[in-house]
């Protein structure tokens, strides 16, 4: 399969899109017609040909652009990739588990080619043409976790393990849905979760932690998330809020189609080997109102799923402002027939 | 899904006696491939098929992190255990085919440390040799403080000493030596942390020293390497399922389960990580936890279970599977 990269941007002009093809391999993240939080984890598995869980680092057409946002952003804001020093093998695991997984997955696109600890990496789609020695910095021209987190599409935290907690101790995070790197790095588990609301109650972090702290090598999980934002913005940082905060007053019955974007997040977790670290990945995917629709089920469901979603979560996904209407335009796609189990289109 | 349902295919490549109890297994991919790398401390899980019964048996892994074609344990003989060594001992030849499960660490070094001070009892000597080779390896300083029984029993004493010099201290009880705590815990720099793998007296010890003289508790790690203890054949009835199962004398109650094709969580299969935590739906007698999970107050409620290590005595038991 070639991949066609599209040229395209998440700032300033917006003229990001999902090719009609794309569009029926987009991670919908309600397997039925109502949501609520669960530890909704399973096992990281190869699964239906053409979705985002083929592979271990699903790549499409948007790569190539989301690395050049994700140049853009670190270029105004260093802070937004920072490893704390006890960090650095952690690094390399999570360069080599996404050199040797992309290179296997898609070896149209990347190579890599070991002798011993002398690696030579290529990229086609980003013309990167590199050999470096493995576990030694500098041979690379910047930290590891930096070098290949600017070649792989989705934000990466690695968690260090230690006293029976989990530490956000290093991460390269420029797609974010408002959360700080730069604030949350150091904290633990519970310390970073602590604003979202009712899952606590629910025990689900509790929960989470025990199984992610067993985690075994080689068995990564995965998980969906969603938000929604208001045009196809990668970066909605909280550094950035007065950048894209007041777009969410710009939303009307008329733009509400192209405007707001349901945003997926598909989070994976991985044991790494050497650093006996977490790498979690969340990778977004972004998809217009207009693009959702275009799949029967999936127009139906998400206004159902709008409509009855709890007033907590309409606050905290910060959605009040233009909830209504969205349940309003939603609803002219939703004919009351019943909807198939499962996420994939019909 | 657990971790002992990946395993990997292995032919042992080597079997060399260390001295009179211990042997040393060395491990290569059947296919010749990279087994996964890991970090000192990891252990692996590794199937033993004696005789119609399945034994599983975490080891730690004592070859150097940075070497991938082969892994290495050392295995001491314990006569009175449930079988595992022995047939370790007996039964593994070089040239036969095995399962182990992708390493697991439970025990790793803490990677913020300035310093890190070891301390071994007899068998527990074999993760830090693996952590050795990534200390020295980042560059970190380390130091080993390593007790035997005696000069005959004290495996890789000599070897270690020479590859690491000044970073060993070695102590043989029957020479009449053994290590001071009090002082060595008392002169450290700061922002060392403590490692200490052996009996549980001497885990007991190092955690109570470093405790009294005002140490971190999150500088101070120990692991106790757990078999599952031998004990009276019991029944337990499997709610789910709708069985009842014979656990046998030298079996676990993990592994009674396996055999009946029950599906069961699990990991470490020593007690410590807390996977194979199962609910008690009714338990008329004495539940003997073995483990290192579950706390005071949930052992005296008896409405929790390692089933890895911990056994049962009485009229009744009935578990949530």
């Amino acid at each position: 399969m070639t991949i066609q990269f599209k040229d395209e941007s998440f700032r300033g002009d917006f003229t990001y899109a999902n090719s009609p093809s794309n569009i029926p391999r987009f991670p919908f993240p309600f397997p039925g017609d109502e949501y609520m939080y669960s530890t909704n984890i399973e096992p990281h598995h190869a699964a239906r040909a053409g979705s985002p869980f083929e592979n271990a680092f699903d790549v499409d057409e948007h790569y190539v652009a989301e690395m050049k946002d994700r140049a853009l952003v670190l270029a105004d804001d260093p802070g937004r990739c920072q490893a704390l020093p006890h960090m650095e093998t952690a690094g390399w695991d999570f360069l080599e588990l996404v050199m040797v997984s992309k290179a296997r997955d898609y070896p149209d696109l990347f190579k890599l080619t070991m002798d011993g600890d002398r690696w030579h990496w290529i990229n086609k789609p980003l013309q990167i043409d590199d050999t470096f020695t493995f576990g030694d910095s500098s041979t690379l021209p910047c930290h590891p976790m930096e070098y290949i987190g600017r070649q792989v599409q989705g934000d990466h935290a690695i968690l260090d393990q230690r006293d029976g907690n989990l530490w956000m101790d290093a991460g390269i995070i420029t797609a974010q849905a408002d959360w700080s790197l730069d604030f949350d790095i150091g904290m633990n588990f519970f310390e970073w979760h602590a604003p979202v609301p009712l899952a606590h109650e629910l025990g689900v972090f509790q929960r989470a932690l025990k199984f992610l702290l067993t985690l075994p090598q080689g068995q990564p999980s995965r998980r969906l998330n969603w938000t929604l934002t208001v045009n196809p913005r990668l970066d909605t940082s909280p550094e950035n809020y007065p950048k894209w905060g007041p777009d969410r007053m710009t939303v009307t019955p008329e733009n509400i189609g192209e405007k707001v974007h349901l945003r997926v997040e598909l989070q994976t977790f991985w044991r790494l080997p050497r650093s006996n670290a977490i790498l979690f990945p969340i990778r977004t995917y972004l998809m217009a109102m207009n693009e959702v629709v275009t799949q029967p089920k999936w127009g139906r469901r998400l206004h159902r799923v709008m409509r009855d979603l709890r007033p907590e979560l309409v606050d905290y996904k910060g959605l009040s402002r233009y909830h209504p209407i969205l349940v309003e335009w939603l609803s002219q796609f939703d004919d009351g027939a019943p909807t198939s189990p499962g996420i994939f289109p019909d | 899904m657990s971790a002992s349902d990946h395993l990997i295919p292995v032919v042992v490549s080597n079997v060399v006696e260390v001295n009179p109890i211990i042997k040393r297994f060395e491990f290569k991919h059947v296919n010749g491939d990279e087994l996964p790398a890991f970090s000192g401390g990891a252990h692996i899980v590794v199937e033993m098929l004696d005789d119609g019964t399945k034994r599983k048996n975490p080891y730690s892994l004592m070859s150097s992190p940075f070497e991938r074609d082969q892994y290495a344990i050392s295995v001491r003989r314990d006569d009175t255990g449930r079988g595992g060594s022995k047939f370790m001992h007996e039964q593994v030849r070089p040239g036969m085919q095995m399962k182990i499960s992708a390493p697991v660490n439970l025990f790793a070094l803490d990677l913020r440390a300035r310093k890190h001070l070891m301390i071994a009892g007899g068998i527990g000597i074999t993760p830090f040799i693996a952590q050795m080779a990534q200390a020295d390896k980042l560059g970190v300083p380390f130091e080993l403080h390593y007790a035997a029984r005696s000069v005959s029993q004290a495996a890789y004493m000599d070897s270690l000493a020479d590859r690491f010099g000044d970073h060993v201290s070695c102590y043989c009880d029957d020479q009449g030596e053994s290590v001071d705590l009090e002082t060595l815990l008392s002169n450290q720099p700061l922002g060392t942390h403590v490692y200490v793998c052996g009996p549980k007296g001497m885990i007991e010890r190092v955690v109570e020293t470093a405790t009294s003289l005002g140490w971190p508790a999150a500088h101070v790690h120990f692991e106790h390497f757990l078999a599952p203890p031998v004990g009276e054949p019991f029944e337990v009835h499997l709610a789910k399922a709708g069985i009842d199962i014979t656990v046998g004398a030298e079996q676990s109650l993990l592994e009674a389960v396996e055999a009946s094709g029950t599906p069961i969580n699990c990991m470490c299969r020593g007690g410590a990580c807390g996977q194979c935590e199962t609910v008690v739906v009714a338990c008329d007698g004495e539940i003997m936890h073995n483990d290192h999970w579950l706390d005071e107050e949930q052992r005296a409620a008896k409405q929790r279970i390692m089933p890895c290590v911990s056994r049962f005595r009485g009229k009744r038991l009935e578990l949530d599977l």
